[in-house]
């Protein structure tokens, strides 16, 4: 129990962030037409690569001078990162540029 | 840059740290615009964009600001290896998006969600020895981080196979009792890792056990899942994914982290329920797959089944004012879009108006037909939503059901012994007339009778979507 206190008390800011983000994301999808579900989807699948920053921090401060299995480990992470991310967006765009086409 | 500003909780930051800390808030805000503008056809494009623009902008100022505890930059040799590692994910990511065919959407989807819940997992997996043993807040995040990723990861692979026609459906009924049994071990493993007072460095063999626990889970927990409910599942492992990253933003005290997963978690969890209500099942039902082969009803009358011919069709088809096609995953197996859009260009000229019906959960992904249908051509606007056609369907002429099935059998009004029974469904059983193309006389995903064949007003044209549809063009052509 008293962990769960501390827990929360340590990490407050972020709990605060979390319960509004929830509030954010469900405002913001709501009333979606169909049409939109899949771009939408993987749009917010290339947001969700945000875990890239984490890759990036992880491989930035990573110790160089002795070849490490966790470094490898750390660049497949952000390859992978990445390819969510410019893949996710890219073919959302390509998506959605077809939508935009057949409007005229 | 590195000049001082003052010291929050003790620790003094620069003009650089407050950048850092600015970016990642145009970046979270950047997110929040960019989903909103999604949601709207109008806008949707732009808003990819801002989002994209969001995430180039955070990864930059991380690049060059980000300093680690002991207050050292990234070191300009591990910038170069990030960039490396950058580029080759860029252009791989790139190439693929250029290259893929729009019809091979769901899986690159699936592909894509896989690499992110791959990223997550293998972050949670590397910051682990840096917690501090007995720091169960910061343990937490990050195992729950590393199974949420892992089985993220496995399952958008194991969806991904699905939807590429690689793995099949594996459903024995051991298995629902198989998968409590994994998800409670991960479970009770993953909070023994969480809880335990020793060194995390003397728990790897414990958290590989865990790691391979959780790739198993995910793996076990797709395979079951059947073609229909498969649009419940992609946006349900595209949520996993976001709330793997918010966990991950937790290590890393990262707000732009945290934000961007949790806002994709809450809209693959709202996209997720959309379809679930789409199915009239609850999310937990889906996930059991308590689905199929419950055919109660059997006994019920059901009449004869008359076919159509070609020329009929034709004749049918040229004669009426309004034709309602309901497409269905059959028609993306056949990869008949192309046609479909070239009988609307026809009977358009004609002067037959023709407008296609989309179930929610139709195909095997959500918007699933929107995006097959707009490859081949075919205005959004011509694309109506099941709750706004139903009430036209008695002054329909024609619907043509192309491949098909549960989302228009009538068993989900009047059979409740039925697992469709309440499923809300297109009612093509109230136009005029019904022409069913389909392979055979096979029965749906869901394993059930679909009792609309046996409707008087139903004729069938058996044979390959593609090239039944082919036939009727050509005929109609010759009227």
């Amino acid at each position: 129990m008293e962990q769960a206190l501390i827990f929360f008390f340590e990490y407050k800011l972020e709990i605060f962030i979390i319960a509004l983000s929830i509030f954010v994301g469900i405002e913001v999808i709501s009333h979606v037409p169909a049409v939109l579900h899949t771009p939408l989807m993987s749009g917010a699948n290339a947001i969700s690569g945000v875990i890239i920053i984490g890759g990036i921090i992880l491989v930035g401060h990573a110790d160089l001078t002795s070849f490490s299995f966790s470094l490898i480990l750390g660049i497949l992470a952000l390859m992978f990162g990445t390819l969510n991310v410019v893949g996710g967006f890219a073919v959302t765009d390509r998506m959605l540029e077809m939508f935009k086409k057949k409007k005229k | 840059m590195d000049k001082i500003l003052g010291t929050y909780n003790g620790f003094e930051f620069t003009i650089g740290d407050t950048l850092l800390e600015l970016s990642y808030l145009i970046a979270a805000l950047l997110f929040v615009y960019g989903l909103k503008l999604l949601s709207h056809p109008e806008t949707a494009r732009r808003g990819n964009l801002w989002a994209a623009g969001g995430m180039g902008l955070a990864m930059i100022t991380t690049l060059l600001l980000h300093k680690d505890a002991a207050g050292s930059h990234i070191p300009i040799t591990n910038v170069f290896i990030i960039l490396a590692a950058i580029g080759v994910g860029s252009v791989v990511g790139w190439i693929a998006a250029i290259k893929v065919k729009m019809t091979a959407m769901p899986q690159m989807v699936s592909l894509y969600n896989a690499t992110g819940g791959a990223a997550s997992m293998l972050v949670g997996l590397l910051e682990y020895p840096n917690a501090v043993a007995g720091d169960v807040g910061s343990i937490l995040v990050t195992i729950l981080g590393l199974i949420v990723g892992a089985v993220a990861f496995s399952g958008s692979m194991i969806a991904y196979g699905k939807l590429d026609g690689r793995v099949g459906d594996v459903m024995k009924p051991f298995m629902t009792y198989l998968n409590l049994v994994l998800l409670i071990a991960t479970l009770v493993l993953g909070a023994i890792i969480i809880f335990s007072p020793n060194e995390p460095a003397e728990m790897t063999g414990l958290l590989y056990l865990l790691l391979a626990l959780a790739i198993v889970y995910g793996v076990m927990f797709v395979l079951p899942i059947g073609g229909a409910d498969m649009p419940v599942v992609i946006s349900l492992l595209n949520s996993l994914t976001g709330i793997a990253a918010a966990m991950a933003g937790f290590i890393y005290n990262n707000q732009a982290m945290i934000l961007g997963g949790i806002l994709v978690g809450a809209a693959g969890m709202i996209l997720t329920m959309l379809m679930c209500k789409a199915m009239n099942r609850s999310l937990l039902n889906v996930i059991i797959g308590a689905f199929g082969g419950g055919g109660v009803s059997a006994n019920q009358e059901h009449g004869t089944i008359k076919e159509i011919s070609m020329s009929d069709a034709a004749v049918l088809l040229s004669y009426s004012q309004k034709v309602v096609v309901v497409p269905g995953y059959g028609l993306a197996v056949a990869q008949a879009q192309h046609i479909v859009h070239e009988l609307e260009t026809i009977l358009e000229g004609k002067g037959v108006n023709l407008r296609y019906a989309i179930h929610p959960v139709a195909g095997r992904m959500p918007g699933h037909m929107n995006v097959l249908l707009a490859e081949a051509d075919v205005s959004y606007e011509k694309l109506i939503e099941m709750d706004n056609i139903n009430p036209d369907m008695p002054n329909v002429d024609v619907v043509i059901v192309i491949g098909a099935n549960d989302v228009v059998n009538p068993a989900a009004y009047d059979d409740p012994g039925s697992p469709i029974y309440g499923m809300p469904i297109i009612d093509a059983h109230l136009a005029k007339n019904i022409i069913i193309m389909k392979r055979g006389m096979g029965k749906g995903y869901a394993g059930i009778e679909n009792f609309l064949f046996f409707n008087p007003k139903t004729r069938m044209l058996f044979g390959d979507a593609k090239s039944t549809l082919q036939k009727l063009v050509s005929e109609i052509k010759s009227l």
